[in-house]
């Protein structure tokens, strides 16, 4: 190997997961496409996308919906005979593709982003927040039908209509922003 | 009845949108002689969502809740809700078991003058603490109304058995079953017991997640159970609030109430409808509660092959 190369797109990705090197032993046997309870939304199957990253298809990969279908149920995890963390390597995908703002499933990345906007505003989870700045923006036709559970939500008192601040915002905001300093050093982002 | 005490990490579910299970969880906690003692300020670990953001802001997050409970003293933190559960366990047991994340991570945490010795603070799920702790054997002998007559799937969802296998078999978790026959009900033979709810996807693609919801309700019904019981606030809310939606779709008539199960434990334990937090739910525990039974029913025995040889096969007619 020639250690003046840059770093492979495989490369990244193994460095971005915790013990992400495992994926060089994939036996490309297909138990985690099996496990998946969305695999059928899926455009590629995890094994699938693990042979494109090996080939570096780095577009392709980034581009695939196959990590935002991902519900993070850790199935294919737990089932995988070389101990490959499958899950982790999807929260990589999904991370690189918002970082190199690929837009193709804008919508999904969004969801993740506004919730993680309202954790770091208040350090607690608004779900009401979240659902209606997500349904008006991406899905505006489907606005009557979300509010029409919504408001069943709120008749059977399960939302809460105004949002709850922890007392020590101030010290999660400087311990996340610490953080991000740091992910931009770290591989682990 | 002598009285331990645990420090309590509810989470975002417990405060509202599933205040039935906080309601529950603190009623029959009060009459298993446990107290449950909220964790001092604690934030909200991030669900699904901040990990497919950003990793290393994302275990902070998590970790200042650890490094809350390593403060305050405590050894063991129990935690009600699988998704909370996942994070902060996945967060310990991968500072420890990479140095360089436990370096960022407690590098990050300085930042608010916190500090987090990984393997310092023992993550428990409420269902485990009340299982191991207080036994099957005590649960039975406090039983006061046995909820004989129920049939219960056991539905612990994806997140408590994985990933690190720390609380039952992986695929084939029995600790729940165990607890339901404890209390006078029968276990019904549900095999989609760790199958996913759906998670987050009721909203960003609903049609993936009714097909889930869909699979687990019709396989809890196959199974000829009369509810179903979960440990986890996310797959309370997606059977019952999505039911409806479930049934539309795919143009079935299901009415399989879903409870917690400390709203299981209660009830075996006479605890009032009220006092149980009963009310949230969208599907009606009421034919349920009619079912219940004064005397135990006669067990169907399972039914056994004819001793002769097996059935030789035949061409069709």
């Amino acid at each position: 190997m020639n250690a003046t190369r840059p770093p492979t797109f495989f490369d990244r990705v193994v460095a971005a997961t915790p013990d992400g090197e495992r994926l060089s032993q994939c036996l490309q046997c297909g138990t985690c496409g099996g496990s998946c309870p969305s695999a059928a939304d899926m455009d590629y199957t995890p094994r699938e996308l693990f042979a494109m990253t090996m080939a570096g298809l780095e577009e392709e990969v980034l581009a695939s919906n196959t990590p935002w279908f991902c519900v993070s149920c850790y199935a294919c995890t737990v089932r995988c005979p070389q101990e490959i963390p499958i899950t982790d390597l999807m929260y990589t995908f999904k991370q690189m593709a918002i970082e190199a703002k690929r837009f193709e499933h804008r919508s999904t990345a969004d969801w993740s982003e506004s919730f993680v906007g309202f954790v770091e505003q208040r350090g607690r989870s608004f779900e009401l927040g979240l659902a209606t700045r997500y349904h008006l923006f991406h899905h505006p036709a489907q606005v009557f039908k979300m509010g029409a559970l919504g408001l069943n939500m709120l008749r059977h008192n399960r939302l809460a209509l105004r949002p709850k601040s922890i007392r020590g915002i101030e010290q999660l905001r400087a311990i996340l922003d610490r953080a991000k300093v740091l992910a931009e050093k770290e591989a682990w982002r | 009845m002598t009285t331990s005490s645990y420090v309590y990490y509810p989470g975002c579910a417990l405060q509202h949108r599933s205040h039935a299970y906080e309601v529950s969880n603190q009623a029959v906690a009060k009459a298993l002689g446990i107290e449950l003692v909220e964790l001092d300020d604690w934030n909200c670990c991030g669900a699904t969502e901040y990990f497919s953001v950003k990793r290393l802001p994302a275990y902070a997050l998590v970790a200042r809740n650890l490094a809350l409970a390593a403060q305050a003293g405590t050894e063991e933190l129990v935690v009600p809700c699988s998704a909370c559960f996942l994070n902060l366990h996945k967060t310990d047991s991968h500072m420890r078991q990479h140095p360089r994340l436990e370096q960022a991570v407690n590098e990050a945490l300085e930042a608010g003058d916190l500090h987090y010795k990984p393997g310092s603070v023992r993550v428990r799920h409420l269902v485990e603490v009340i299982i191991n702790d207080i036994g099957f054997e005590r649960l039975g002998q406090l039983v006061r109304r046995p909820l004989y007559g129920l049939k219960l799937a056991a539905y612990y969802g994806c997140l408590i058995v994985r990933p690190d296998n720390v609380l039952d078999d992986v695929e084939q978790p029995m600790l729940l079953d165990r607890m339901i026959e404890a209390l006078g009900a029968e276990a019904a033979p549900f095999s989609m017991k760790t199958a996913c709810c759906g998670g987050h996807m009721t909203q960003i693609s609903e049609t993936t997640a009714l097909e889930m919801i869909h699979r687990l309700v019709t396989n809890a019904s196959v199974s000829e159970a009369d509810a179903m019981v979960t440990i986890c606030p996310m797959c309370q809310l997606n059977l019952d609030v999505y039911q409806d939606a479930a049934n539309r779709m795919f143009e079935t008539s299901y009415t399989m109430p879903v409870l917690f199960f400390t709203q299981v434990i209660g009830l075996a334990l006479g605890l009032s409808l009220e006092a149980l937090g009963f009310g949230q739910e969208f599907v009606s525990v009421e034919p349920l509660i009619e079912k219940i039974r004064d005397v135990p029913p006669a067990r169907s025995k399972p039914e056994r092959r004819p001793k002769q040889a097996l059935p030789m096969p035949a061409m069709p007619q």
